[in-house]
C-alpha cells in the first residue's frame, strides 16, 4: 500500500464509504470517552492524516497479544486502523526474516525518524541477563534503545510491557524489567492487560492519530478512558455483590445463578480494565460473564498477589505459622512474666510488716 | 512499594502476619500476667452461685440499664452506636466474614452493602462523637489521656479507611484496600498494649465482680 | 513497732494487687460512668471524685510492677513511677471521698469491682501512713479499749443493768452453749441501747438461748475502715475466740453495716480458715423467725415509711428482701425511695467517713442526694439498720433542718412484736 496516501484515502481506496467513515470516526469519539461533536474533528483529523510508520518490537512475550488483536473479524474499528497503519515492522505479522525484517526496521526508523510510533510487547531482561532474550544478535535492551531513539510515541503493549508481566513475577530469572523501567525518563502509554483488548489498542492509535499526543493516562500511566473504572464498578454481577450474595465455590448454587464472584478470589475490585464494558471477542463474553472471577490481568504483579483464588480480603502469607510463631513467643514470655509476676507478690507478702495501731500515728 | 499492587501485596502478605504474630504475642501475655496473679481461696461461706453470678454479669453488663441511660446518657448511648456499628462492619461484611474464614475456618452469612454502610456510618460519627464528648465533657476530660484519643483516632481510622476503599473516595482502589488493612494491623500491633485489651479482659473482670458479688448474695 | 515509709506502702500495692485487680486495670476504657454513680461527684461535680481516678497510684503499680509494657516503658524512663506525693495527694481521694458503697461497682460497663480495689488500696495507704487523723483515733481506741467509741465492758455492764432493770428481762453474759451470740456496735451501746432491749424481748419471744460475750461484746471493725487487715484481724480475733469458747452456733452481727461486712465476708479470710459457726446479720436472723412464726407483731406504723438501704447491708451484703419483708409486717404505708434496693446512695459516712472529722462538711454537702431520695419517698419516717447510718441521717437531717425520725428496724420491729410469752 502506498504510505504517501493520507488514511482518509487509503480508507476510500478499500471501499469505505463517506458514510462508513463518519460512522466509524463516532464510534471512536465514542470510545475514547470524547463527545459526539467530536467526531467530525476526528473525521477531518483522520482524514489529512498520513498512514503512520508503526515498529512493533516483540520481546519476552507469548504472542498473546498480538493474538488478540489479529482475533478480531472484519469489519471491527480496530481492523480499519490497523489496515491502515503501515507495519513496517511485526516479528509474527511481517513476511520478511532474517536480514531482511531487520532491515525493514533500520530503514523505517531512517525514514520516519522522529515520527514513527514504537509498539512493545514483552519485557526484556535487564543489562546482566541480556542473553536471555535476542533479535537477529541484538539484545533486547540495546533494540528497545535504539528504536526508541527516533520515536514520536511509544506505546506498551500487554502487562509484560508495561509492568513486566510473568517474566517479572518471582522469581524472575531472566531479571526481566518493563519498558519504562528500560527507557528511563521517556513517556510511555500502557496498554496492560494478558492479553489487553484489541479496541483499547487502537483507539490509543486512533487517538494519537486524531490528536497527535497520547491520552490522558492515570498514575500507571494508562489511558484513562479505557481504565478509568474498575472491573468491580461496572460489573454486571455487582449488584449480588451489594446484596450479599455470593458463590463459594464454582459450582455451588450461588456459582449457577450467577452470583459474585468475590469470595472465590475475583480480583475485580482493584482491577481497572474496560473488560466490563467493551467485553472480548466482539462483546460476546467476559471473564467474570463466562463464571470465572477477573485476575486482575491490568495490574502490576498480577501473578504475585496470593493467588487467583484468594478472596482479596484474605491475607496472603503463611497466617498460621506466623500466628504460631506469635502465640508461642507469647507463651514462652507469658509463663516466665507469670512466674514472675507471682514471686513479687509473694515476696511483698513476705516483706510485709504487721501494722499495729501504735504504728499509725507515726507519720 | 513502587506501585499500589505492591502496597497492597505487601500489607496483605508480610506485614498481615507480622501484626496477627504480635497481636497473639501480646493478648497471650496480657491475660497471662493477668491470671498469674490469681487471687487468695475465700474462705467465707458462700452464698453460692459464683460461676453463675460470674456469667450473669459478663451477660448484663452488655445491656442497657437504666442508671447509665439516665446518669450518663451520651457516653452510654454513644458508646453503644459505636460498638454495634463497628461490630456489625467487623463481623457481618461479607469480605470481613471470608478474611475470618480464611484465617479460622468458620463462617457465617453476611448482610447486604446498604446496611454496612449506614453501620460505618454509625460508627463513624459516633466516634466522632465520643472524641468530641471526651473533650467536653469535665470528667472525661479530666480523665483522658493521649491513649485514649490516639485511639479513638486509630478506630476511627480503620473504619474510615474502610469506607473509603468501599466507597472509592481514593484511587486507585487497591491502595485504599491497602490503606484500610494497614490501619486494622496498626490496631492489632498496639491492641494487646493498650486499653483496646478491654475486648478480652472485660470478660474476667466481670466474671470476677458478678463472682465476688453472687458469693455475697447479690447480682451485680 | 515500725515506722510506715513509703517502701511499704509501694510493697503493699505489690501485695494487693492480684487477677481481679490487674484484670479490672487492664478493662478500664475511661467511659467515666463511674462518677456517675459516686455521690461525691453527682454532688460536687469534680471530677478527682471519679471512683477510678482514686486508684491511679494503685494502677501505677500494677502497670509498673505487673505487666512487661509498662516495665519497658519505665526502662526507657517513660511513665510516671509512685511518688510519696501521691499518697499524700490520694489520701483525701481514698478516704474522705469514699465510703466503700460500692455503688461504682454495679455501673462499670466493663464489671470493674471499683470499690475491691479502693479496699485494698488502702493497705497501701496504712502502711505509708497516709491515713486521716479521726480514723487513727477511732483504730487506736477499737484496739486499746475495745471500742472505737471508747466503750468498756463497765459501760455495757451499767446499759445491761439499766435495761433488765426497765424491762424487767435478763441480758444473758457468757453462757456457754447458747445458740446465739449477738454482738453490738459501740453506737448501739452508747446512743441507741433500744437494741440490746429489742434484742432481749425478740429472743425470749423466738424462744431461742442466747448470750453476750464480755471479752467480744463490739462488733464494728475499725481495722477494717481503715483498710488494714492486721489490725482487722486482732479486733476481729477477739470475736472468734469469745464465739469458740462460749461455743455458741451462731454470730448474730449488729444491725452496723461494714461489722457485717468485717464478720461474714472478710473475717474468714482474715483467719485464713472458715468458722465454727455461723454468722448472720440480725435482719437475716429476724426475717428467719418472721418465717418460722417464732415471732409476729402487732400494730402498724400509721404514717408513710421509707427504708435506707445501708450499702454494706444490702449491695454489698446481700441482705436485700428480709428488710422489706420485715417492714411490710409493721408499716402500714411503706414507700420506696428511688434508687432503693441494691442501688442506693449511701449516706455518705461510711467506709470510716463518719469517724474522719476531717470530711464532715464533703460528707453533708453529698447529703443532698440523700435528702432529695427521701424527700421523694414522700415518707416521714426513715428507718434504717445500721448504727452509723443512722446517725448519719440524723446529723444530715439535722444539717438540712428537715423533720424526720430515723428508727433502726430491729427496735421497729421489737416495739410491735406481739408478746405472747407470759413469764
Amino acid at each position: 500500500m502506498d504510505k504517501t496516501l493520507t488514511l482518509g484515502e487509503s480508507l476510500r481506496q478499500s471501499g469505505v464509504s463517506r458514510r462508513g467513515f463518519l460512522k466509524f470516526c463516532t464510534a471512536t469519539a465514542s470510545l475514547m470517552g470524547l463527545a459526539p461533536m467530536m467526531a467530525p474533528r476526528i473525521a477531518a483529523a483522520l482524514e489529512q492524516a498520513r498512514r503512520p510508520s508503526v515498529i512493533w518490537l516483540s520481546f519476552q512475550e507469548c504472542t498473546g497479544c498480538t493474538e488478540s488483536m489479529t482475533r478480531s473479524h472484519a469489519p471491527t474499528l480496530e481492523g480499519l486502523i490497523l489496515n491502515h497503519i503501515s507495519l513496517d515492522y511485526h516479528h509474527t505479522l511481517q513476511a520478511a526474516s532474517g536480514d531482511a525484517a531487520e532491515h525493514a526496521r533500520e530503514q523505517a526508523m531512517q525514514e520516519n525518524h522522529g515520527n514513527y510510533v514504537l509498539v512493545v510487547d514483552g519485557s526484556l531482561p535487564d543489562e546482566n541477563g541480556a542473553g536471555y532474550s535476542t533479535i537477529a544478535g541484538i539484545s533486547n535492551l540495546d533494540m528497545l534503545r535504539e528504536t526508541a531513539e527516533g520515536a514520536a510515541a511509544i506505546i506498551s503493549v500487554g502487562t509484560c510491557a508495561a509492568y513486566g508481566g510473568l517474566p517479572y513475577a518471582q522469581p524472575n530469572p531472566t531479571g526481566a524489567i518493563p519498558v519504562s523501567e528500560a527507557l528511563p525518563g521517556r513517556s510511555i502509554v500502557n496498554v496492560p492487560g494478558c492479553p489487553p483488548i484489541p479496541t483499547v489498542i487502537t483507539g490509543v492509535l486512533a487517538h494519537f492519530l486524531t490528536f497527535g499526543g497520547m491520552p490522558e493516562l492515570d498514575d500507571l500511566n494508562r489511558p484513562m478512558t479505557f481504565y478509568g473504572q474498575s472491573i468491580h464498578d461496572r460489573c454486571y454481577r455487582r449488584p449480588f455483590y451489594d446484596r450479599g450474595q455470593f458463590a463459594e465455590t464454582f459450582d455451588d448454587e450461588g456459582a449457577r445463578k450467577g452470583w459474585c464472584l468475590y469470595r472465590l478470589g475475583c480480583k475485580g475490585p482493584m482491577t481497572y480494565n474496560a473488560c466490563a464494558t467493551i467485553k472480548w471477542n466482539q462483546g460476546t463474553s467476559w471473564p467474570v460473564e463466562s463464571g470465572h472471577g477477573c485476575l486482575g490481568c491490568s495490574e502490576p504483579e498480577f501473578w504475585d498477589v496470593g493467588g487467583f483464588y484468594k478472596a482479596l480480603s484474605a491475607p496472603t502469607g503463611d497466617v498460621s505459622r506466623a500466628a504460631a510463631f506469635g502465640a508461642l513467643a507469647g507463651a514462652a514470655v507469658a509463663l516466665g512474666a507469670g512466674v514472675a509476676g507471682k514471686r513479687k507478690q509473694a515476696e511483698a507478702q513476705e516483706q510485709h510488716e504487721r501494722v499495729t495501731v501504735d504504728d499509725l500515728g507515726e507519720k | 512499594m513502587s506501585n499500589p499492587t505492591e502496597f497492597l501485596a505487601l500489607v496483605r502478605g508480610p506485614l498481615f502476619d507480622v501484626a496477627i504474630a504480635i497481636f497473639l504475642f501480646g493478648v497471650i501475655l496480657r491475660l497471662t500476667e493477668i491470671l498469674a496473679l490469681g487471687r487468695k481461696h475465700d474462705y467465707s461461706e458462700s452464698r453460692g452461685g459464683e460461676g453463675r453470678g460470674g456469667w450473669t454479669t459478663i451477660w448484663r453488663r452488655m445491656l442497657p440499664d437504666q442508671e447509665k441511660i439516665k446518669r450518663a446518657p451520651g457516653v452510654t448511648v454513644l458508646g453503644y452506636l459505636f460498638h454495634i456499628g463497628f461490630f456489625v462492619c467487623l463481623l457481618l461484611f461479607v469480605p470481613h466474614i471470608e478474611l475470618i474464614y480464611n484465617l479460622i475456618g468458620i463462617k457465617w452469612p453476611g448482610l447486604p452493602t446498604p446496611f454496612i454502610d449506614v453501620a460505618a456510618i454509625v460508627a463513624m460519627v459516633s466516634l466522632a462523637a465520643l472524641f468530641v464528648n471526651r473533650l467536653i465533657h469535665p470528667v472525661l476530660r479530666f480523665l483522658s489521656t493521649f491513649e485514649d484519643y490516639f485511639l479513638l483516632v486509630v478506630v476511627f481510622l480503620t473504619v474510615f479507611t474502610g469506607y473509603a476503599a468501599f466507597h472509592r473516595l481514593m484511587e486507585p482502589a487497591s491502595s485504599a484496600l491497602a490503606w484500610h488493612i494497614l490501619s486494622v494491623e496498626l490496631m492489632l500491633v498496639i491492641f494487646p498494649f493498650t486499653k483496646l485489651m478491654h475486648t478480652f479482659t472485660l470478660f474476667i473482670a466481670r466474671w470476677y465482680n458478678g463472682a465476688m458479688a453472687a458469693r455475697r448474695g447479690v447480682q451485680s | 513497732m515500725s515506722k510506715p515509709t513509703f517502701e511499704k506502702g509501694y510493697n503493699a500495692f505489690k501485695k494487693e494487687i492480684d487477677a481481679p485487680v490487674a484484670s479490672f486495670f487492664s478493662s478500664c476504657v475511661h467511659c467515666g460512668i463511674c462518677a456517675e454513680a459516686c455521690l461525691f461527684y453527682t454532688e460536687t461535680g469534680d471530677p478527682k471524685y471519679t471512683p477510678i481516678y482514686k486508684l491511679e497510684p494503685m494502677r501505677k503499680v500494677w502497670a509498673q510492677e505487673y505487666t512487661l509494657a509498662g516495665k519497658l516503658r519505665s526502662a526507657l524512663g517513660l511513665g510516671r513511677k509512685l511518688t510519696e506525693d501521691d499518697f499524700k495527694e490520694w489520701e483525701e481521694l481514698v478516704y474522705d471521698s469514699c465510703t466503700l458503697c460500692g455503688r461504682c461497682s454495679m455501673v462499670c460497663p466493663v464489671g470493674n469491682d471499683i470499690v475491691y480495689m479502693v479496699r485494698k488500696a488502702r493497705e497501701a495507704f496504712v502502711a505509708a501512713g497516709y491515713i486521716p487523723a479521726g480514723m487513727v483515733g477511732a483504730a487506736t481506741r477499737a484496739v486499746k479499749i475495745g471500742s472505737p467509741m471508747g466503750v468498756r465492758l463497765k459501760a455495757l455492764e451499767a446499759q445491761i443493768s439499766h435495761i433488765e432493770e426497765e424491762t424487767g428481762l435478763k441480758i444473758p453474759m457468757d453462757v456457754e452453749g447458747a445458740e446465739y451470740m449477738p454482738l453490738l456496735s459501740s453506737m448501739e451501746i452508747i446512743n441507741f441501747p433500744e437494741y440490746l432491749s429489742a434484742l432481749a424481748r425478740i429472743f425470749r419471744e423466738a424462744d431461742a438461748t442466747w448470750t453476750l460475750c464480755s471479752e467480744a461484746f463490739e462488733a464494728t471493725n475499725s481495722g477494717i475502715q481503715l483498710g488494714s487487715a492486721d489490725i482487722a484481724r486482732e479486733l476481729l480475733q477477739r470475736v472468734v475466740d469469745g464465739a469458740e469458747k462460749l461455743k455458741v452456733k451462731t454470730v448474730v452481727g449488729p444491725e452496723c453495716g461494714h461489722a457485717f461486712w468485717a464478720l461474714r465476708w472478710e473475717g474468714p479470710n482474715l483467719i485464713e480458715r472458715p468458722y465454727p459457726f455461723q454468722v448472720q446479720h440480725i435482719l437475716e436472723l429476724l426475717d428467719r423467725f418472721r418465717a418460722e412464726g417464732r415471732i409476729e407483731t402487732k400494730g402498724e406504723i400509721k404514717e408513710r415509711v421509707t427504708f435506707h438501704d445501708p450499702c454494706q447491708i444490702v449491695r454489698k451484703g446481700g441482705v436485700l428482701e428480709q428488710p422489706r419483708n420485715l417492714l411490710n409486717m409493721i408499716a402500714a404505708d411503706f414507700a420506696e425511695m428511688p434508687d432503693h434496693g441494691k442501688m442506693n446512695w449511701c449516706c455518705g459516712g461510711g467506709g470510716g467517713v463518719s469517724s474522719n472529722e476531717r470530711a464532715d462538711e464533703l460528707r453533708i454537702k453529698v447529703f443532698a442526694l440523700k435528702k432529695r431520695q427521701i424527700e421523694a419517698s414522700g415518707a416521714e419516717t426513715l428507718v434504717t439498720a445500721c448504727a452509723n447510718c443512722r446517725l448519719m441521717l440524723e446529723d444530715g437531717i439535722d444539717e438540712y433542718q428537715m423533720e424526720m425520725p430515723v428508727i433502726g428496724l430491729t427496735e421497729a420491729v421489737a416495739d410491735h412484736l406481739l408478746e405472747r410469752r407470759k413469764d
